[in-house]
């Protein structure tokens, strides 16, 4: 184990102001535990006043070692650490990982599972956006708009706990498919979902939007411009909201995102502006286009199956193992030994709600993958958070935090 | 290869004598370590790859030449092409220049890569680790690196394990 070191100033003398060794400026820790940090992140700040001169993150307290994980486990085993990353988008996580897994393959996924698959993870996207709204709200002191949200976000788990048997941790997006088709209570309640759900945005946008207070605090703070996002790899709304126009569901459709219409929210394309408000914005409407897409997707659900036949790679349903040999002889296969992927490595990604959401998979030839990468928006939406908070107070500093919509399971993995 | 690629893929090959590999319509261009920042520098200019999507490595022990791969991912907004980079690195200790000077979102991930795997990037200007705490010994992602696990303290052996924790030594 490694010796507790005291803490010298030499350590940080490349990342704060000459003052800070003065005197004139004050060192402060924000976090590890914090309410408005959002989870396990330390915030170095160096003040002045209250003015924010330096504000370095600190992160790696939730580090799990789930890359390292994946390697020992075989595909389709190591699919569950995928849920741990992002616990606000599980479904997302599996979806991207399987992508990845079917890619490096090649396998294929039937038309049904497709379109339960965007559902599943437009409906987390809302969910996600949800806690979002909530937790943001509750750092802006409106308290009222985190309870709403997360009644609304209620009904989605209870729709992922229909299908899955599970409210966070899914897993039920597979390789070649999904686990099992969706019940017949399915339909029904995303139906009263979308019928509800507009009605509840428009409050939501009754009790913020317009508010002077909340104005106040979001206009023209924290201001992003598109140049300085991309070099930081900033993807996903927060790199919207900047005035990019880059959602890879319209840059590289998968899982039959063509054939849906909706529209990608962008600010500011003329000023590029992207501070708080802005970034809080794209959110707002980014329900609204995730609901149109369930609703398209709903009403296009095709039938058919909704696993892959290919037999090498997808485990066979209960009935037929009862019956056929083969049947046992893959269902025993795939469960002890795994599948085997080529030697070879793909990247594959997905618009996550944060951002790009990319897997690097290399395979060895065997069962197990020689290694997993996740590359994960927030660790780079938060790197760039030096930046943006320079010069602003310690509680515009949290209003910034909260706007970028970062999940520390999904930085420190 | 499709037609986007190839242009790109012969100025890479030209200058930097490059080779490239084609998988599953993914371009993976092999380039020499002491030429990745001329490299990414003259994609991000000409060619328009404003995106450093990925920044990883994979370790091939016990192989030794090479041992690693550092791995860009690129993406190219304005053409929607993207663009994996390969850096084949030898021996234990291997060091491979940085990229922050083209594309600041290699500082993270280039510490998360020295963090990982003890590459180290030339000219940082932040080296320290990132995930891991500061003056743990190895590197985790290394294939030399045991998964190992805590064994579970139970009431049949819980002095035993007792023992071996670090205020027992004290």
């Amino acid at each position: 184990m490694a010796q507790i070191e005291e803490v010298n100033y030499e350590q940080y003398k490349h990342l704060v102001s000459e003052r800070a060794f003065t005197g004139e400026t004050m060192l402060l820790n924000m976090g590890p535990q914090h309410p408005s940090t959002h989870g396990v992140l330390r915030m170095l700040l160096e003040l002045d006043g209250e003015t924010v001169v330096n504000a370095i993150p600190d992160i790696g307290y939730l580090h799990t070692g789930i890359e390292k994980n994946m390697e020992a486990k075989t595909y389709l085993k190591a699919e569950v650490m995928t849920d741990r990353l992002d616990y606000m988008n599980t479904t997302g996580n599996n979806l991207a990982y399987c992508m990845a897994v079917e890619k490096l393959v090649g396998l294929d996924v039937p038309p049904r599972a497709q379109a339960i698959r965007v559902i599943l993870t437009e409906l987390q996207r809302i969910a996600s956006h949800l806690v979002f709204l909530g937790a943001f709200g509750l750092d802006l002191a409106a308290m009222s708009v985190f309870l709403y949200c997360f009644r609304e976000r209620e009904m989605i788990l209870d729709i992922l706990e229909l299908c899955s048997g599970q409210r966070m941790m899914t897993t039920y997006i597979r390789p070649g498919g999904v686990w099992r088709d969706v019940p017949e209570e399915f339909e029904p309640a995303v139906r009263n979902f979308i019928k509800i759900f507009p009605k509840r945005v428009d409050e939501y946008e009754a009790l913020l939007t317009k508010n002077p207070i909340l104005l106040d605090r979001l206009v023209g703070i924290g201001i992003l411009d598109a140049q300085t996002a991309l070099s930081h790899g900033v993807t996903g709304p927060t790199l919207r909201a900047s005035g990019v126009d880059w959602d890879l569901r319209k840059a590289r459709p998968y899982m039959g995102y063509e054939q849906y219409d909706f529209n990608v929210p962008v600010r500011n394309r003329d000023s590029r502006k992207g501070d708080t408000f802005d970034r809080y914005i794209v959110h707002i409407e980014e329900f609204r286009e995730s609901l149109k897409i369930v609703e398209q997707a709903l009403n296009k659900l095709p039938k058919g199956p909704v696993q892959s036949e290919n037999r090498k790679f997808v485990p066979p349903p209960r009935a037929e193992i009862g019956v056929s040999m083969e049947a046992l002889i893959h269902h025993f296969k795939l469960w002890t030994e795994g599948f085997p992927a080529p030697k070879a490595s793909i990247y594959s990604a997905v618009e996550s709600p944060r951002g790009e959401l990319g897997v690097y998979l290399e395979g060895d030839g065997g069962p197990k993958p020689h290694r997993v990468h996740m590359r994960t928006p927030s660790f780079d939406n938060l790197s760039v958070i030096n930046k943006i908070t320079q010069g602003h107070l310690v509680a515009d500093l949290v209003a910034i935090l909260a706007s970028i919509d970062i999940v520390l399971g999904d930085i420190d993995r | 290869m499709d037609k986007k690629h190839e242009k790109i893929v012969q100025a890479l090959q030209e200058k930097f004598s490059a080779t490239y590999e084609d998988f599953r319509d993914e371009v993976h261009v092999f380039i020499k370590a002491e030429q990745i920042v001329e490299a990414l520098t003259l994609l991000h200019d000409k060619y328009e790859f404003e995106l450093l999507s990925a920044l990883t490595a994979t370790d091939y022990y016990p192989q030794q030449t090479p041992r690693f791969h550092v791995v860009y991912q690129l993406s190219s907004l304005a053409k929607n092409i993207t663009l994996q980079l390969r850096v084949p690195v030898n021996g234990d200790q291997p060091k491979v220049p940085t990229a922050t000077r083209v594309y600041d979102t290699a500082n993270w991930r280039e510490r998360e890569v020295f963090d990982m795997f003890g590459i180290q990037f030339e000219g940082h200007p932040d080296p320290r680790r990132i995930l891991s705490p500061e003056g743990m010994e190895g590197h985790p992602l290394r294939k030399d690196f045991p998964l190992g696990y805590e064994e579970p303290q139970f009431t049949f052996n819980y002095d035993d394990i007792d023992l071996k924790k670090i205020y027992a030594k004290e």
